[in-house]
């Protein structure tokens, strides 16, 4: 056996990197993209900007000027866009802040809870075997608990802020995406191109990082837009039951809270981070679909 | 020890999910270079459970109890299995049934066909593009430089199954295992395509596996036959003999059933009951001198 007439060869070299599928004028031919892209854009670029594009401090108050009415009404004051909230803090500027928060914990919390969840589903939809059993009875349990309880739980534990409320999504949410990737790596694993990789003798890892992954990304990609609607959501409830930044930090979700209190007197006050709330999510799902549409091989035109 | 480039002696398995059922009984069979050994069954004989046990990628239910797979003198089933992987990605290549799930939907063909030569040949990635060409214009594709810039949906079954061809030949194996390579092709492709292996293989002198239920296939391309029921051989020989001297009423039966351009009329009759049951016989006859 020792004496084989073929010499068993080492890998001299590694295979071509993954070249991506890339095809950027489809980008603008996809209104979704165009628009949910185009406005989350937008958002980032207020986010950025926000010192320079806000008219006023978010922050200043002037009781003199509490509850006017958003531009075009009787009383209203040009100077205030949206008008000013019980404290006469402008709503427009406080807006522009908020987005700050809102897109931080988005991005943050929605790719913290991507890479955990989509490494558990890779290994459980690869492995099998008592690694799948493992992933899916926690992703079981953990899916058992009511999702706003627990993150409500994990802020009042680790103490309000920022980190604390994207550890309380990416905790919650990881589940979502270990169960969808689970169920695309184990259709891909299924796929004779993945049996010709292991005849061409790549080895486990490089299978399923290389070979597999770039598969399930049309669909990881779609729920990680999605994920980042969610967070939105997520981050607007905490905010809206004191858990989330500090009370001088204007966020979404904080304007609602203090905006239902008045809402006879100052309706806007309410329905302008509402509709912010909205339009963000609808834009990050229009993205997501957009994407998925733009990334998979098999749809593209 | 024989010249037999693969060789394969008295393999048995079972599996373990059917209560430890028989799926593959004393199974025996050589390849030498240069040859196409035709493995031939109907559906559920073993004949893919054979390929998948060289290549050491059989179901994790299924489990063999005896024999010994031989490679150029090399035991497969009880090498390492990292030395193994590396023995038969360099020396072993598939040619796989399905040429759209065999291709990576979001690899170009360029970055699918120049893999084996950068990792197992050391190639430089402008020398793995220039013999990837080289291979896609041997297997008689058009336009090979456009080729290479696809991606696999963008290419009709029959020139991914070229794609295919080209890469199972890429790395200069000593043995091909075709898997019922014509299967999802229609007619007039299936005829160029195993026209197009037979040639890929006497030129490169590798040796063939190759797994069909179609005798039509069998005549065309193979030099012998290893003919399969229940996972027990029913019979086996040069191509010429068993096809027109058949020994078996197994063999005898499935060449009648056969369709024939001349006798449009004959043919496509099943296997007569009493054919089916004279090999259900022989099998428990086996299974008897298993346990007994």
């Amino acid at each position: 056996m020792a004496d084989a007439n073929l010499a068993v060869p080492r890998p001299v070299g590694r295979p071509a990197a993954h070249p991506g599928p890339r095809r950027w004028p489809a980008l603008l031919r996809d209104p979704k993209l165009m628009f949910g892209g185009g406005f989350i854009l937008f958002l980032v670029l207020l986010a950025i900007f926000a010192p320079v594009v806000a008219p006023h401090d978010p922050l200043e108050q002037d009781l003199m000027a509490a509850t006017l009415p958003p531009w075009g009404f009787a009383e209203a004051d040009p100077a205030h866009l949206l008008g000013t909230d019980d404290l006469g803090r402008d709503v427009l500027s406080r807006l522009i802040f908020g987005t700050r928060v809102a897109l931080t914990v988005a991005a943050v919390a929605a790719l913290v809870a991507a890479t955990a969840g989509t490494l558990l589903g890779l290994l459980a939809g690869y492995f099998g075997g008592w690694v799948d059993a493992a992933v899916s009875r926690l992703v079981e349990i953990w899916m058992a608990f009511p999702a706003v309880l627990l993150s409500i739980l994990i802020v009042a534990v680790l103490g309000s802020g920022l980190t604390s409320v994207i550890v309380a999504i990416a905790v919650i949410d990881w589940t979502r995406f270990a169960r969808v990737i689970r169920a695309d790596t184990m259709a891909q694993a299924q796929a004779d191109y993945v049996t010709a990789a292991r005849t061409l003798g790549f080895g486990r890892w490089t299978i399923l990082f290389r070979e597999i992954l770039p598969n399930v990304m049309p669909g990881l990609i779609a729920l990680l837009a999605l994920e980042m609607g969610i967070a939105v959501v997520v981050e607007a409830i905490l905010s809206f039951v004191g858990l989330s930044v500090s009370s001088d930090t204007p966020t979404w979700g904080g304007m609602i809270a203090s905006g239902r209190q008045i809402i006879y007197q100052a309706w806007w006050v309410f329905a302008a981070p509402l509709a912010a709330v909205f339009l963000t999510v609808l834009a990050f799902n229009q993205v997501g679909d957009g994407l998925r549409r733009l990334l998979d091989p098999v749809l593209r035109r | 020890m024989s010249a037999a480039l693969l060789s394969i002696e008295h393999l048995s398995a079972i599996s373990e999910r059917e209560g430890g059922a028989s799926i593959l009984r004393d199974v025996s069979l050589s390849v030498a270079p240069g040859e196409v050994h035709g493995l031939v069954g109907e559906s559920g004989a073993g004949k893919s459970t054979v390929a998948r046990a060289i290549l050491g990628m059989l179901p994790r239910a299924v489990r063999v109890t005896s024999g010994a797979i031989i490679l150029s003198g090399t035991e497969l089933l009880t090498l390492e299995p990292k030395r193994r992987r590396s023995l038969l990605g360099a020396h072993v290549a598939l040619i796989p049934q399905d040429p759209l799930s065999a291709l990576n939907p979001s690899r170009r063909i360029e970055a699918q066909l120049t893999d084996g030569l950068r990792m197992w040949k050391g190639c430089s990635a402008a020398e793995a593009r220039r013999r990837a060409l080289a291979l896609l214009d041997e297997v008689q594709m058009r336009e090979p430089e456009r080729v290479m810039r696809l991606y696999p949906h963008e290419l009709s079954g029959g020139m991914r199954q070229r794609v295919l061809i080209a890469a199972a030949f890429a790395l200069e194996p000593r043995l091909v295992i075709a898997d019922e390579p014509t299967t999802a092709l229609d007619v007039t492709v299936q005829k160029q395509i195993l026209r197009l292996i037979r040639d890929m293989q006497l030129r490169h002198d590798t040796g063939a596996l190759f797994v069909t239920h179609d005798l039509g296939v069998v005549a065309q391309i193979c030099d012998r036959v290893t003919l399969l029921f229940g996972g027990r051989i029913m019979e086996q020989g040069p191509t010429a003999d068993l096809l027109l001297r058949p020994q078996h009423p197994y063999t005898r039966a499935l060449v009648a059933a056969s369709p024939r351009y001349d006798r449009p009329e004959d043919g496509l009759a099943p296997v007569p009951e009493a054919v089916m049951a004279r090999c259900r016989q022989e099998i428990a006859a086996f299974d008897r001198g298993l346990h007994g």
